[in-house]
């Protein structure tokens, strides 16, 4: 009976483990390591600026606790996503803390760097043959959308990684990747049944995030056999439950039934989950169905809407949180008559959050009420320029200390600013604007490769 | 149970209820249990639906997502976010503190 063995670093390289997990991972026989490195999660401005979410030094740390280990020992390595947007830029980042740790470590391999960074061209020439499709809730891409973003990324399958691997790869630094196709491309091309190891993918993305209490990311190790996979945690303080690794299908998917990669669905709802020690699970039962409609692959956009100066205040009077809504559209008011007079008819949008009335939830609040002894009340200004927002700002903070209420007679100071100047330029604003998926030429085709001996 | 008089809820029952970000334009929520019975208490009442969830977040129930995970002990949410993570109206980014009007949902005994 064939098996394979592969461990996951952690869930986002830069997160940190414990070095000895995967000492321990080595020992019990794991043949490869994967680390995924990127993630949405922190908003756009990651993919529009060009920056990592962790620092250099905590992404080298864990990289370099990876390959050298790996390395000697001519095990492969796959890191996905590097530099968390997986941009051409984080993607330099991350292969220049890949040759300093080869340089410092006297380490040699063959590299392979797949760039998922798409240009504007490439995805408007899909776009005209017609081969660009939304996802809900997302409108029809058009070639506007295209031409205001900054950067565009694909999120590739795992063909372009096991094709570096066809090609000698012995270390795999890619740009953009689903968080699966990592853990999944190596044991794909070994012939492993597609539904279980899809499965033991999307457990092992997230590193230790599927043990039963995590304590702080660690690595997490999968054995795979012919129709069902093992997975366990390598520390010892660690245990899965079959409720803990059945749960984690939950985490950050809409459906968790359903999971969507570039080349089909995995479908999990017939998945079986055992106990088979009293810290390791067995799963079987999933079934991986190939798309019908061909090959998709999605995309991650970022573009730039304006520029931002916030003002922090908060208020204590009970009689203006008594009334504030009311307060709060008479300021609102007060301050386009006046910005009419000094700005004229300039476009600008002033987003006023109040916490303790719903600051946290917005739109989906259900009790929009102020309550509490006091608020905190978050205003922010966007505009085409930070010279106008902060124009703007200066008057709103104004117009909002001294905007009065009913109660008192005379000028007031309703709001206590916690700095000076109570504005603060905030500098630009992204947003994610993409949400749709491209029919490629081929499943390598957006992806290009660069091979070099390290 | 609740305190005298009033009704056990979602928050007392669940050993864990969350929400997460699932991609940019996606929100879901995980309300999760630590025994078979607990779960199929709140599952076979209905107390989490389509209905339900669309009319506390105010929206619409056709693009709400309910699933039952039996093998998870676990209820799971989901609808598209009123505005993408991070952008200019958004407040959450990691949309992490949208569940709490879920563990007020009253369970019946």
């Amino acid at each position: 009976m064939a098996s394979f063995s592969v461990v996951s670093a952690t869930g986002m390289l830069g997160s940190g483990f414990q070095p000895e997990s995967l000492d321990k991972a080595i020992a019990l026989g794991a043949e490869m390591i994967g680390c995924d490195a990127g993630s949405t999660d922190g908003g756009p401005s990651y993919l529009a600026r060009g920056g990592s979410h962790f620092s250099e030094p905590a992404m080298k740390r864990d990289a370099e606790a990876i390959l050298t280990r790996a390395v000697p020992k001519k095990l492969p390595v796959v890191i996905g996503s590097a530099g968390t947007a997986g941009s051409d830029a984080t993607l330099a980042t991350m292969v220049g803390l890949v040759k300093e740790i080869a340089r410092e470590n006297k380490l040699n391999f063959r590299m392979a760097v797949i760039h998922s960074e798409q240009t504007k061209e490439t995805v408007l020439r899909h776009l005209r043959e017609n081969r660009a499709r939304a996802l809900p809730p997302a409108a029809p891409l058009d070639e506007a959308m295209v031409e205001e973003s900054l950067h565009i990324v694909a999120m590739m399958g795992v063909e372009p990684i096991q094709k570096a691997f066809a090609d000698g790869a012995d270390v795999v630094i890619a740009g953009r990747s689903s968080d699966t196709s990592i853990f999944a491309a190596l044991p794909l091309l070994k012939g492993f049944d597609a539904g279980i190891v899809w499965h033991m993918a999307k457990i092992l993305e997230c590193g230790a995030a599927a043990v039963t209490q995590r304590l702080a990311p660690d690595s997490m190790m999968a054995v795979l056999h012919d129709e069902s996979f093992d997975v366990f945690p390598l520390r010892e303080d660690y245990r899965c439950s079959a409720q803990s690794i059945a749960s984690h299908t939950l985490y950050e998917n809409a459906d968790p039934f359903e999971l969507v990669e570039p080349s089909g669905t995995l479908y999990t709802r017939e998945a079986r989950y055992e106990e088979i020690s009293d810290r390791a699970v067995r799963v079987s039962g999933s079934r991986f169905v190939r798309n019908e409609n061909g090959y998709t692959v999605k995309l991650e956009g970022a573009r730039q809407a304006g520029y931002s100066t916030i003002v922090p205040g908060a208020v204590r009077d009970p009689y203006i949180l008594a009334e504030m809504d009311e307060w709060l559209a008479q300021l609102d008011r007060s301050i386009r008559a006046r910005l009419l007079r000094t700005i004229g008819n300039r476009k600008y949008e002033i987003v006023t959050r109040v916490y303790g009335r719903d600051g946290v939830m917005g739109a989906l609040e259900p009790t929009p009420r102020t309550e509490g002894h006091e608020a905190f009340i978050l205003w922010d200004v966007i505009s085409e320029s930070q010279e106008l927002s902060r124009t703007i700002a200066t008057s709103l903070s104004h117009m909002a200390v001294h905007n009065p209420i009913p109660k008192w007679h005379g000028l007031i100071s309703g709001v206590a600013f916690p700095y000076s100047p109570a504005e603060i330029d905030r500098g630009p604003v992204y947003e994610f604007h993409l949400n749709h998926v491209l029919v490629p030429d081929d499943p390598t085709a957006l992806f290009r490769t660069e091979f070099e001996e390290v | 149970m609740g305190a005298q008089n009033q009704a056990t809820t979602v928050g007392d029952l669940a050993v864990l209820v969350r929400s997460k970000n699932a991609g940019p334009f996606w929100l879901t929520f995980d309300v999760m249990f630590e025994d078979e019975p607990t779960y199929r208490r709140v599952r076979d009442a209905g107390v989490i639906d389509k209905p339900t969830v669309a009319s506390m977040f105010h929206r619409d129930p056709k693009e709400v997502i309910v699933v039952n995970h039996d093998a998870a002990l676990a209820i799971k949410v989901s609808f598209p976010r009123p505005q993408s993570s991070g952008s200019k109206l958004d407040s959450d980014v990691y949309g992490g503190q949208q569940y709490a009007p879920l563990l007020g949902l009253p369970v019946p005994d």
